[in-house]
């Protein structure tokens, strides 16, 4: 699966990405609507942004969540009932919540922002599928 | 998914339906948390209709708890029996219930007279059906009469209509009838989580400690999973009403269907506290992984599991049936919340489990629990250490619609009766029924659900059979009363109560019966010592009954307001009350009704129903300090078994507490003065509580207390005016 990785040295913490990314899902520039966040810390920029782990899928009551032919873990709106478990249940805390949405929203490996970062510290990577951890199939 | 040996025709059942009333109603979206509207169903004279809710109704009343009681004490007078057709059985959501956002916000309560305590009793329950009811356009339904076939009740909130259905073949139990539900009104498999039924089995019909069953359809095992109304017998009412099943369909459930002032703060609230569940629950109770069933072995390290029917608390056996057995049989990782939302998920479930005994033996299926009750009344206090006779009884209690509280407590008073010889192989029909005998326990209990024989007499529960077993067997009355552990007639939770008096008031002076649902304050008093004086204890006894209320008049959850706390919450100044939860709670009614409320208003929503309740409960003849008389085991040993047992505890307490010297006193010498000092001490603190709640000496609150919370009602001050107020 293609997974979104950032590079820390090569980030000049313009946060173009955020721009692009919140203008390409929400159709508007909004930092709160941005599926990657770009922080500046005292140890310089920090990202934030799904990973493809699938620990959110476990959480969902509805089975909103799923991983999809690619690999990518994909949020269904139209199934999703905000109950924002997702959001407190994401390791990295990168299932983001916005106001006036009333529904949660992750990076999806879409690769807008990896075309638009001026300095190329985003990219898309192949990587391994992580182990399915469901654990119930074996009782059914 | 229940694999069954003989599977029910879902065609034969459908074409036996007659529908024998309809009603059709706008559909309206809700307002701030409120459908305004309840709906009135006489089953004996086929019958729906509707009424307005209106300001004052929850200016009074708030909704949940409060309006069933409303609702119900407009339907009843002071003569109405449990089995009286005008007695009804009334279940709401409150105008908290049915948000997404915030775990533990699904529950339903129920309430009527009670088949066991003669009274109004109240139940709390989660699965889908309270919300599904408020959304398709009922704060609450009221079901009365009694009608002549076995019915079902329908509510389509997808199309604004209502039926009741003439239903001769259905399952009664469940298990079954939930998923026939399901199987009949859902559109195909993916709309079976629109369907929310209510049913009871047929241990409803022939004990007295009958409970509600509440489904909700689990997508990932695909199974009607079940949640109990357990207490006060509401099931055998249901059963009585000859209603087979209530059901609602609703399938547009979304974000805000309350239709809220402000989703963005409930949002925001909600988004930390999964957060803080994430971060906590794994180093302090893990209920997502074990549910409630991790108090078995905390509850025996501090010698409160009631053992061999409360004489002890502890025993060498526990880790047999403790978590670490429990989170191996649970299936983790699915969501178990028994509404969405609640990542809390302590709905655990034992799944491919294949029946070993009765009428489904051989079947596979998903068992609901065990919960830390159910697996303490069953392992520990029958003395069955085995968590395959638990899941197994578990199943056919919760099928059979059996409170598995007043199952496990009735039974082990009938094994220490028998072990007593006030009752032996005569007349339990050949059985023996001695601690620790798990095959006969199960066919009791199958005995009890097909009323036959002396499994029939035990579901009698421990008020009747007390006074059976002195009739008929010349038991000896004041032996009986020191052991049957029953208040007001309903049987014991499952705490050791002996060591702590604040919570031998938890249980007694609870409006409804020996339930912990109003107080549960063994550590605070016993383990902390935080609450020393009765003054102390009258104020936790005050504070905590009003505050627990209102989860009942909101349709919420107790378990996530203290089952997990803020990593910082012992550094506040009172830990006990988990304020930055309550503050959660006052933010989250605020943002849903529009109100400004703060917590002591909060307080006071509460102490309005609680007032009332306890006037109902005067209004049935009950209520006033004899009512909230303790049997002597709760309080202390009453066998001198038992006093050996602890012998150096109560030698101690007799000299540093009472001043009273033990040295060279025989054992009966020591026994009677405990209890003496303890029973005194008991009186004492009814008095501080009394007076803390604004009541006389004799429990009855005053009318100025009425007065003060603007419940000065006609029908309530008649009612105070009987009782010399
Ligand atoms: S917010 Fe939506 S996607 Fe996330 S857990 Fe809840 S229902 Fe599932
Ligand atoms: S904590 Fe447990 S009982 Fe309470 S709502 Fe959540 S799953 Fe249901």
């Amino acid at each position: 699966m293609k997974v979104l990785v950032w590079d820390k040295e090569k980030c000049i913490g313009c946060r173009t990405c955020e721009k692009v990314c919140s203008q390409t899902w929400f159709k508007e520039e909004n930092r709160d609507k941005s599926r990657i966040k770009i922080t500046e810390t005292e140890n310089g920029f920090e990202s934030n942004f799904c990973n493809q782990c699938g620990e959110c899928i476990l959480v969902c009551p509805v089975e909103a969540l799923t991983r999809n032919a690619k690999g990518i873990v994909r949020l269904n709106d139209k199934t999703c009932v905000g109950c924002l478990s997702c959001v407190g249940f994401c390791p990295s805390q990168s299932m983001f919540i916005a106001k006036t949405e009333p529904k949660p929203f992750k990076c999806i490996s879409c690769g807008v922002c990896v075309k638009n970062c001026p300095s190329g510290a985003l990219a898309l990577q192949e990587l391994p599928e992580p182990l399915e951890k469901v654990f119930y199939r074996r009782h059914f | 998914m229940n694999i069954y040996k003989n599977k029910y025709n879902v065609d034969q059942i459908k074409e036996n339906h007659k529908i024998i009333a309809e009603f059709k109603y706008d559909i309206k979206k809700l307002s701030l948390g409120y459908s305004n509207k309840t709906l009135h169903i006489n089953l004996g004279k086929s019958k729906i209709s509707s009424k307005e809710v209106s300001q004052e109704m929850k200016d009074k009343f708030t909704g949940g708890r409060g309006f069933n009681l409303k609702l119900l004490w407009d339907a009843v007078n002071e003569n109405t029996k449990w089995d009286s057709p005008e007695n009804e059985i009334v279940i709401a959501a409150g105008p908290m219930s049915g948000i997404t956002q915030y775990p533990g916000t699904g529950k339903s309560i129920v309430c009527g007279i009670s088949p066991l305590t003669q009274a109004p009793v109240d139940s709390n329950v989660g699965g889908y059906f309270g919300p599904y009811l408020k959304f398709s356009g009922w704060d609450a339904i009221e079901l009365q009469g009694i009608s002549k076939k076995d019915v079902i009740v329908y509510i389509n909130g997808d199309e604004g209509l209502i039926q009741i259905i003439e239903a001769p073949k259905e399952d009664v139990n469940s298990h079954l009838i939930s998923e026939q539900m399901c199987d009949i009104f859902a559109e195909n498999e993916m709309d079976m989580k629109s369907i929310a039924t209510v049913s009871a089995g047929q241990g409803a019909e022939n004990s007295f400690f009958g409970c509600l069953n509440f489904s909700f359809y689990d997508r990932r095992r695909k199974v009607a999973r079940l949640k109990q109304a357990g207490r006060g017998g509401l099931g055998t009412l249901f059963r009585h009403k000859k209603v087979k099943a209530v059901v609602c369909k609703f399938s547009s459930l979304n974000f805000n269907n309350n239709e809220v002032d402000n989703l963005e703060m409930i949002k925001e609230v909600g988004k930390n506290y999964h957060r803080e569940l994430y971060e906590e629950d794994d180093k302090q109770c893990d209920m997502r992984h074990v549910g409630t069933a991790h108090l078995v072995e905390i509850m025996d390290d501090y010698d409160l599991l009631p053992t061999h029917n409360y004489k002890f608390g502890s025993d060498s056996k526990t880790p047999k049936i403790s978590s670490p057995i429990w989170r191996e049989m649970f299936t983790q990782g699915i969501p178990d919340g028994c509404w969405y939302g609640c990542s809390m998920q302590c709905a655990k479930c034992v799944d491919g489990y294949v029946l070993r005994t009765g009428p489904y033996k051989g079947d596979t299926v998903s068992v609901d629990g065990p919960e830390y009750e159910t697996a303490a009344a069953f392992g520990a206090n029958m003395g069955i250490f085995d968590p395959h006779f638990i899941v197994e009884a578990n199943f056919y209690c919760d099928t059979y619609a059996i409170d598995t509280i007043s199952f496990g407590t009735t039974m082990a008073f009938i094994m220490e009766c028998y072990e007593n010889n006030i009752i032996n192989k005569e007349i339990t029909g050949g059985y023996d029924l001695s601690f620790g005998n798990g095959e006969e326990a199960l066919n009791m209990l199958h005995l009890m659900a097909s009323g036959v024989g002396f499994g029939k007499t035990i579901g009698l529960g421990i008020r009747r059979l007390k006074k059976l077993f002195v009739d008929k067997y010349n038991a000896d009355a004041n032996f009986l009363n020191d052991i049957g552990m029953e208040c007001k007639g309903m049987e014991y939770s499952e705490y050791m109560t002996k060591e702590s008096l604040a919570m031998q008031g938890g249980y007694g002076l609870a409006l409804k019966g020996a339930q912990h649902d109003e107080a549960w304050l063994i550590f605070m008093d016993m383990v902390n010592n935080q609450i020393p004086t009765f003054e102390d204890k009258a104020e936790a006894l005050h504070y905590f009954p009003m505050f627990r209320t209102w989860f009942g008049l909101q349709g919420l959850c107790k378990l996530p307001w203290n089952d997990v706390e803020p990593a910082d919450n012992a550094e506040t100044e009172e830990p006990a009350k988990v304020p930055s939860h309550v503050q959660n709670y006052v933010d989250i009614f605020n943002s849903i009704t529009g109100r400004k409320i703060d917590k002591n208003e909060m307080i006071l929503q509460s102490e309005r129903v609680y007032n009332f309740q306890r006037v109902f409960n005067l209004r049935m003849g009950f209520g006033t300090r004899t009512s909230d008389k303790i049997p002597y085991r709760s309080a202390g040993p009453v066998t001198n078994e038992e006093y050996l047992s602890r012998e150096d505890r109560y030698d101690k307490q007799l000299q540093e507490k009472w001043n009273w010297n033990p040295k060279g006193k025989s054992v009966d010498e020591r026994k009677n003065k405990l209890r003496q000092f303890r029973e005194d001490a008991y009186q004492q603190l009814c008095d501080a509580v009394y007076k803390r709640r604004g009541w006389d000496n004799n429990g009855v609150p005053t009318i100025n207390k009425m007065k003060e919370l603007k419940m000065d009602l006609p029908g309530v001050i008649e009612v105070l005016k009987k009782y010399g107020q």
